[in-house]
């Protein structure tokens, strides 16, 4: 238990002890690319046989899934917003000399049900009357299990369900896993859930199956518009800091990466993503570590605590004659 | 550790603490975070964790002090009290038929496979340290009457090994919940497992209050009192020290638990310390105890999951986290 | 195009990034929308008005390609002095027949063509049989020779005419008909223009959002008038990409299931004007036109060599004679209310339900519950099949299941990966797939089902000696099977398509080797190719980075592999690129030939320069510089002269349901539009009528991603079901905020035909519109709900009655006007009652009750 196994940035492959494993693969989710078609959730359950999760109409935009779960691997998320008018930015495009251009001249808004005022309220909040309608913009986003480099779900499994690949991946092995459930609460970023009626922890494999045999991911395969990159995740780094370099040159600055950087509290995601808002806007925490960097200090503590009891009960022995 | 260090706003009646209303966006109110399936098994386990760590070690010093009373009842609740945490570990797999799974390995990083492996050595040790208690309802010959003389000293063995361990098993279910991201359960690590000593300290005090017979029952006297005051400061740590991620454990079901479990401690250590002579208030104290030590473990599982439900208790101390590392930061831009 | 054509969409994400900017035009925010530059919210059925004004936009400020114009489109050409133009008479043109509602289009004709014009021109007959279809892969039939003022000046110019005919729809009129402010209106134009021209190309894509209107041509000719003004059409990266439907939908038009199409755009012959082998012939290839459709009678007798074979001879007119005739308006719609009326005996449904997809469902079930028979094939239990035990009109009484007449025969098709065969897609590339399992169970693929339903048909008959049984007995019907299911192969039949020589079997290499003497079969002129050789082209999977950028060795586009069409325009008057960038085809006068990345649109050999002698006719007669090589004076045509119902100009008609007063003109609607005049397909009142406050909304269907079509592939999968588990109603937040609607709450929508409910869903995507003044709201519905599948619900098709573009008979089912309320309509009979009460407070007459799908005798059922 090296300190940099639980913390820090690290090739996990190598340290959970493959010799000589090949790059990591994960993903690179660019939502600025993003249509919302739910191909990626639908070829995930077609590939995997994930049941079906329900009928149920949401109504959170075209969301009707709600969030990844044991039966959802991949989840698009559906945020409609409001924006700040913005002056038009004049940009030179590659086919066009110099125009300008005008962005999101979309359609104004105003407070929806489910939107309205401040808690837990998507948006910029405030009820009240009807307000001028604004910008609009419509994000769409795939969002899947992270594959995290110091992954909670996988350091807490206590049956060793939980492994990781010679990808760098994270994988529950479905034969081992007892349902304890530990890895649920674990995980930053509310990805692993038990199945009801089965007992066992699901998530995405990262397709371990097809990767194994040289094939994409199927989400990937599926994504019409490359939302979903899959290859060597460096590569997709260099990809994606190119992407956001671009994007932020083009006049939309609120592009931005998440989960990319190997410095970050989990050390880096396998998959990660190209944002057009805070991370919380999609559901993601907007800062998560993994509980495991603390878990010297929580033994620590613990020793502490058990040293006092058993000295409280020495005492409380010992510290009287009756 | 760059906690949530909002400062807690001190009223005039000295420390109650008042959180600003947090402003944050998120995915339609939904959670980030997943609740733990985990169901009443789980703190229920806890407190018999707990009632067990507490019980092992006023046998042992029961033992080793001369009060068979107390020796007697220890071990007896520490078995009992091992046995039902078990079935509720069980009983909560999703797969229990496959909880032997659980010993193919040995993690340091999962508490609980930690936990089962004091637990594998524990169970054993109360074990047969209550069949030492058992002996003497033993056949005197035969094979049986081998066992009813050597179980004695064998079970006085396991009931100090039961003892060495229990500290390790009363404590480490605080690392159990600590190491999650259910926040209000992450950032009160250094407190919990001084919570759940505290509590099983009390909860063993409470087992030879109920117990043993005035005369034998200082010991656990002064136990529910060194008990009680960890727990109590350590709880109030938890309720007050954790900025935002406080509230949880002050609000909703999981106040209202955690306040039960504190007046029935008071109430316990009170009476322990006033029914000296009064057999039957010394149970009553006894019995407070056990039920504070219950309520406690309940309130600590309610406020993580309260936690995790609410998704402002993600995004706030998160977004402050970031924003206290300055504007460059990894997923700023 | 994200919705419903998302993979398609991923080249539109691919130009964006190289720096193409998109622009999306939709009555609603979608997830098109989300991933344009520039979104331009509208009025459902404004189109006309908005590309009007882009039209007028190019004119005024000179901004077409004139060196293009003037070159390949009928710019130049003088019309006739007597067309008068709606500018002259409020919305009409010159030649209407206020009585029959049609017009005569003698006056529309070029100068000089009009004595020519003494060929009938019966409108009526066209709008029955919707001839303008027949004209899909080319114009129709004008004259080769024709007056031309090149330098555009001649008051009765095309160009001259267009000028005036559009001068009306300026920036204001735009956002007063469409709502689109100004500003945005303005961006559009600018864009459009700025990227087109020599260097570059916008192109223009539509789908049904344009076509299902009863103006609906006309929106596509207005692009069309776009895209030739600035020079995009024949060009890489322009051209008008009409989105097909339906995986093959467009091989379903070029080898038709349209009632008056054959193989190849080839009219069905009609009884009257098409008597014999030759009237017919020549009324497609119109003699002294110029261009491919001289070829005509090769590529007709070809096709009558395939149906009948060696039964089909010059002496018996190679079996013309077996031909089945129009008679009149055998559509769809036409025969919903036959069938309603007790005319049609039996019917085939095969890969369609109408009980759900097509307009005014409840006709369409009625209809069906009046039959004798119906046989039903599909992959699942549609409501088609099931209409008489659960429909809506079960629920009201109106159909008794215990009584309903039809007997309902369901037989269960293969599906698409169950069988082999070709898709033929948008840019008329033809890919062949290959059967990936066999058919479960009794499913067979629909052409087992047809070949062997042929052979057991032709055994029927095979001791009749009627003479109407000889078409039949006399069919070239036998192809290799295989298999255990004695699966027809489905290779035999392509080579077929393709075309032969009779005497060797030697496959085709294209359709300049078709013949009229009965030396050839070929099953579809356009397909001539595809077996060239005896290879299946259209089975190439060469991928992209092993052949050029066009990638010709993908799959197999007609005509001849061609990917871009009419793409000698490529290239300028002269045969040179117009840019480096955007050469294509061009003419290399070394080889003294048009060479290129693509196949040449245009023969081989000829020369720029070369220009006819006056009065050939066919390919012959084309000039070196006629791009539009199909067309009749091989130019493309901003005016239409002759082909259309409706005008030879798009003019701005308000839908048939309209809550405003068209702005332009006296005349409110398309007044030759295709009515059905019937109390049971009732219109709600639009303006001049005077109140219209009863059905105050406009509203508009389409399409989820998530979700196919009539439902019947989606409803039933458990994936896509859950993605979208229930039919809902979008509405802007102003209007909930009106009507007191909720998000996720239930809300009905009625009309003059049906209520509908559904959950509410409010959204910013759709904003009220101002328009003439006032606030206009939209209402958006999914189409896709029925009453089976995994997921049920009522179908917004219910809310539709049946008025028709007349030119190609498609539905007006993108825009309705209604009422929508808070909270679930009433249920069964009360639901009646309830649009009973509408239309009387509309001042529409009652409905009768249905007349007879109780039993036989006009039984009252359930009344
Ligand atoms: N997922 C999915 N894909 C499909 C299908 C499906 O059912 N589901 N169906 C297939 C078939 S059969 C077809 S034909 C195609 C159709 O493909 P599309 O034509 O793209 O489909 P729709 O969603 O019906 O209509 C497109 C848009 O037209 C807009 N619209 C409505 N009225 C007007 C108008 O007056 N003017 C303008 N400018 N826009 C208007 C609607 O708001 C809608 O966003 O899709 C094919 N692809
Ligand atoms: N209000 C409104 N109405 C519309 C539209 C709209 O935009 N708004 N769009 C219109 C358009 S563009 C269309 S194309 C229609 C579509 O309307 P329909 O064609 O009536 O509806 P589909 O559900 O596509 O029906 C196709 C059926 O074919 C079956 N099928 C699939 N493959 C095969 C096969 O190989 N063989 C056989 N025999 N069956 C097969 C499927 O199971 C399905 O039930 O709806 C039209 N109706
Ligand atoms: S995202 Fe959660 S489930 Fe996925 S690897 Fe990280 S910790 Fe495990
Ligand atoms: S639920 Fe399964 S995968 Fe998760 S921690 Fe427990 S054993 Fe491991
Ligand atoms: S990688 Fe595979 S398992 Fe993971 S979301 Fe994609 S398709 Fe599903
Ligand atoms: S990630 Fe790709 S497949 Fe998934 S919804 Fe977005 S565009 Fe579609
Ligand atoms: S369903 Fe088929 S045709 Fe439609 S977008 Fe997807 S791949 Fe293309
Ligand atoms: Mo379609």
């Amino acid at each position: 238990m090296s300190g940099n196994s639980l913390f820090g940035p690290l090739d996990p492959a190598p340290d959970a002890g493959y010799a000589d494993p090949p790059p990591r693969m994960g993903f690179f989710t660019d939502t600025s690319v993003c249509i919302g078609c739910k191909a990626c959730e639908v070829a995930c359950k077609e590939w995997n046989l994930v049941p079906e999760d329900g009928l149920n109409l949401l109504g959170l935009s075209y969301d009707n899934t709600g969030s990844l779960s044991a039966n959802t691997w991949r989840h698009v998320a559906f945020v409609e917003q409001p924006l700040p008018a913005r002056p038009a930015e004049p940009r030179v495009s590659p086919m066009g000399a110099g125009e300008r251009e005008p962005r999101f001249l979309g359609m104004p808004a105003f407070d929806l049900p489910g939107r309205a005022g401040s808690d837990g309220g998507n948006g910029a909040g405030g009820d009240g009357p009807v307000r001028e309608r604004t910008d609009f913009r419509w994000l769409m986003s795939s969002d899947v299990c992270k594959h995290c480099t110091h992954a909670a779900c996988l350091d807490v499994c206590p049956t060793g369900a939980l492994f990781r690949t010679e990808f760098g991946t994270v994988v529950v092995q479905e034969d081992i896993c007892n349902g304890c459930g530990y890895c649920i609460p674990a995980c930053p970023y509310g990805v692993i859930d038990q199945r009801a009626g089965d007992g066992r922890a699901w998530k995405c494999t990262l397709c371990y199956d097809r990767i194994s045999d040289g094939l994409m991911p199927a989400c990937a395969q599926a994504c019409p518009t490359q939302s979903i990159q899959y290859g060597p995740l460096d590569d997709l780094r260099a990809a994606a800091a190119r992407r956001v370099e671009t994007l932020n040159a083009n006049g939309v600055p609120e592009a931005r990466l998440y989960g990319h950087d190997p410095d970050d509290g989990v050390g880096g995601d396998g998959a990660f993503f190209l944002l057009l808002d805070e991370p919380e806007v999609y559901g993601l925490p907007p800062d998560p570590v993994v509980t495991t960097r603390d878990l010297p200090d929580m033994w620590r503590k613990a020793g502490l605590a058990a040293l006092a009891m058993a000295a409280a009960a020495a005492a409380a022995f010992l510290g009287g004659a009756r | 550790m760059t906690s949530v260090e909002r400062r807690p706003r001190r009223g005039p009646g000295g420390d109650r603490v008042m959180v600003p209303r947090a402003e944050f966006r998120s995915y339609y109110g939904r959670p980030i975070l997943k609740r733990p399936t985990w169901r009443y098994d789980i703190p229920a386990y806890l407190f018999a964790g707990g009632v067990a760590g507490g019980s092992a070690l006023l046998a042992a010093g029961g033992d080793l002090t001369g009060r068979p009373a107390l020796r007697r009842a220890g071990r007896l609740a520490a078995l009992g009290a091992i046995g039902a945490g078990t079935y509720f570990l069980i009983h909560d797999l999703g797969r229990p038929g496959r909880f032997h799974h659980m010993l193919r390995v040995a993690k340091p990083t999962s508490p609980m496979s930690v936990g089962t492996w004091i637990l594998a050595a524990f169970g054993p040790a109360a074990g047969l340290a209550a069949a030492g208690e058992l002996a003497g309802y033993l056949p005197r010959r035969g094979a049986l009457g081998l066992a009813r003389r050597a179980l004695p000293p064998a079970g006085r063995l396991a009931g100090l090994g039961a003892a060495a361990a229990a500290p390790a098993l009363a404590t480490y279910t605080g690392v159990l919940l600590a190491d999650t991201a259910m926040p209000s359960w992450h950032e009160a690590y250094p407190q919990l497992p001084f919570v759940f000593a505290g509590s099983a300290l009390a909860s063993g005090a409470g087992v030879g209050l109920l117990a043993a017979p005035p005369e034998q029952a200082g010991p656990a006297r002064r136990m529910a009192v060194a008990g009680a005051a960890l727990e109590l400061a350590a709880a109030h740590r938890v309720e007050t020290r954790l900025g935002l991620l406080s509230e949880p454990y002050r609000t909703g079901k999981a106040g209202r638990l955690l306040r039960t479990g504190r007046a029935l401690t008071a109430a316990g250590v009170a009476g322990a310390l006033l029914g000296r002579r009064s057999r039957v208030l010394s149970a009553l104290s006894g019995a407070a105890l056990l039920t504070a030590s219950l309520a406690t473990r309940f309130g600590i599982f309610e406020g993580g999951i309260a936690s995790a439900v609410d998704p402002k208790y993600v995004v706030v101390p998160q977004r402050e986290r970031r924003a206290a590392r300055g504007p460059k930061t990894s997923t700023d831009t | 195009m994200a919705e419903a054509h998302p993979v398609g969409f991923q080249w539109v994400v691919e130009a964006k990034a190289r720096g193409a900017k998109i622009i999306h035009v939709d009555p609603r925010f979608t997830r098109t929308s989300a991933l344009a530059d520039l979104y331009v919210p509208m009025r459902a059925g404004g189109d006309v008005a908005f590309l009007g004004g882009v039209v007028n936009y190019i004119l005024s400020n000179n901004k077409d390609f004139r060196e293009y114009v003037v070159a390949y489109t009928n710019a130049a050409t003088i019309v006739s002095d007597e067309f008068l133009d709606t500018e002259d008479l409020d919305g009409l043109f010159s030649g209407y027949d206020q009585d029959r509602r049609v017009y005569d289009p003698q006056s529309w004709q070029y100068a000089g063509h009009e004595p020519e014009g003494a060929r009938q021109h019966d409108h009526e007959v066209q709008r029955e049989t919707a001839s303008p279809l027949q004209h899909e892969s080319h114009g129709p039939g004008v004259g080769g020779e024709t007056e031309r003022d090149e330098t555009l000046q001649h008051p009765n110019c095309v160009y001259q005419i267009l000028r005036r005919h559009f001068s009306r729809y300026t920036p204001e009129i735009v956002e007063r008909v469409t709502g689109v402010p100004r500003d945005k209106f303005l961006a559009v134009c600018e864009a459009w223009t700025a990227n087109s021209g020599r260097e570059r190309t916008t192109a223009l894509v539509y789908s049904v959002g344009w076509t299902q209107h009863s103006v609906g041509v006309q929106y596509i000719r207005t692009g069309a008038i776009i895209q030739l003004l600035l020079g995009n059409m024949g060009r890489p990266g322009g051209g008008i990409l009409a989105l097909r439907g339906h995986a093959s939908i467009q091989g379903s038009t070029d080898v038709p299931t349209l009632f008056n199409l054959l193989p190849g755009y080839l009219p069905m012959p009609h009884h009257a004007n098409h008597e014999t082998l030759r009237n017919w012939i020549d009324a497609i290839r119109n003699p002294g036109q110029k261009g491919f459709w001289g070829n005509a009678e090769a590529f007709a007798v070809s096709l009558l060599k395939a149906y009948w074979g060696d039964r089909a001879t010059a002496e018996n007119d190679f079996g013309y004679g077996y031909m089945p005739r129009l008679t009149g308006d055998h559509g769809t719609y036409q025969q919903v209310f036959n069938m309603i009326d007790g005319k049609v005996k039996g019917y085939f449904l095969v890969g369609q339900n109408p009980a759900v997809g097509s307009a005014h469902g409840r006709a369409q079930r009625l209809g069906m519950a009046n039959l004798d028979w119906l046989v039903v094939r599909d992959l699942y239990m549609i409501e088609s099949a099931t209409f008489w035990k659960d429909g809506p009109e079960v629920a009201t009484g109106e159909i008794a299941p215990e009584r309903c007449r039809t007997e309902v025969f369901f037989l269960p098709a293969a599906s698409h990966v169950e069988k082999e065969g070709t898709f033929t897609q948008t840019q008329r590339l033809l890919q062949w797939r290959e059967k990936a399992v066999d058919p479960p169970g009794e499913c067979r693929s629909d052409l087992w089902f047809f070949y062997h339903l042929g052979k057991r048909i032709k055994q029927r008959l095979a001791s009749s000696t009627l003479p109407r049984d000889r078409a039949v007995l006399d069919l070239a019907w036998e192809y290799p099977t295989h298999g255990e299911l004695d699966e027809p192969s489905a290779e035999a039949v392509l080579r077929e398509i393709n075309g032969y020589e009779v005497e060797t079997g030697r496959p085709l290499s294209g359709f300049t080797e078709l013949r009229a003497d009965g030396s050839t079969v070929g099953g579809c002129w356009i397909y001539s190719g595809v077996y060239a050789d005896g290879v299946n082209q259209a089975n190439r999977r060469r991928p992209g980075d092993e052949q050029s950028w066009v990638a010709p060795e993908w799959g197999w586009a007609w005509p001849m592999n061609r990917r871009i069409l009419y793409n000698r325009a490529s290239a300028d008057p002269r045969g040179r690129p117009w840019s480096e960038r955007k050469a294509y085809v061009w003419w290399d006068p070394e080889r003294a030939e048009w060479t290129g990345h693509d196949v040449p649109d245009f023969e081989k050999n000829k020369d720029p320069a070369y220009r006819p002698v006056p009065g050939t006719s066919g390919p012959e007669g084309l000039a070196g510089d006629d791009a539009f090589i199909m067309q009749g004076d091989g130019k493309g045509w901003l005016y239409a002269p002759d082909g259309l119902i409706d005008g030879p100009l798009p003019t701005h008609y308000e839908p048939a349901e309209s809550i405003v007063r068209n702005p332009l003109y006296g005349q409110q609607d398309n007044p030759t539009r295709n009515i059905y005049d019937r109390p049971d397909n009732p219109l709600n009142p639009s303006p001049p009528d005077p109140d219209t406050s009863v059905f105050p909304f406009v509203f508009t269907t389409s399409r989820l991603t998530e979700h196919h079509t009539a439902g019947g592939m989606s409803r039933t999968l458990a994936y896509l079901s859950e993605l979208q588990p229930e039919m809902f109603i979008e509405v802007s937040p102003e209007l909930a905020r009106e009507r007191g609607l909720t998000h996720l709450g239930w809300a009905h929508v009625v009309t003059a035909r049906a209520v509908v409910e559904g959950r509410v869903l409010v959204t910013d995507r759709l904003a009220p519109l101002r328009v003439e003044g006032r606030t206009v709201h939209q209402i958006w519905l999914p189409y896709h709900w029925g009453t089976t599948g995994l997921t049920t619900g009522d179908s917004a098709n219910d809310l539709f009655g049946v008025t028709l573009d007349p030119n190609v008979l498609i539905q007006e089912s993108k825009v309705g006007t209604c009422d929508i309320r808070a909270g679930r309509r009433p249920a069964g009979r009360a639901s009646l009652a309830y649009v009973a009460e509408y239309r009387k407070r509309a001042g529409l007459p009652a409905e009768p009750a249905p007349r007879s799908n109780q039993g036989r005798e006009g039984e009252e059922a359930g009344a």
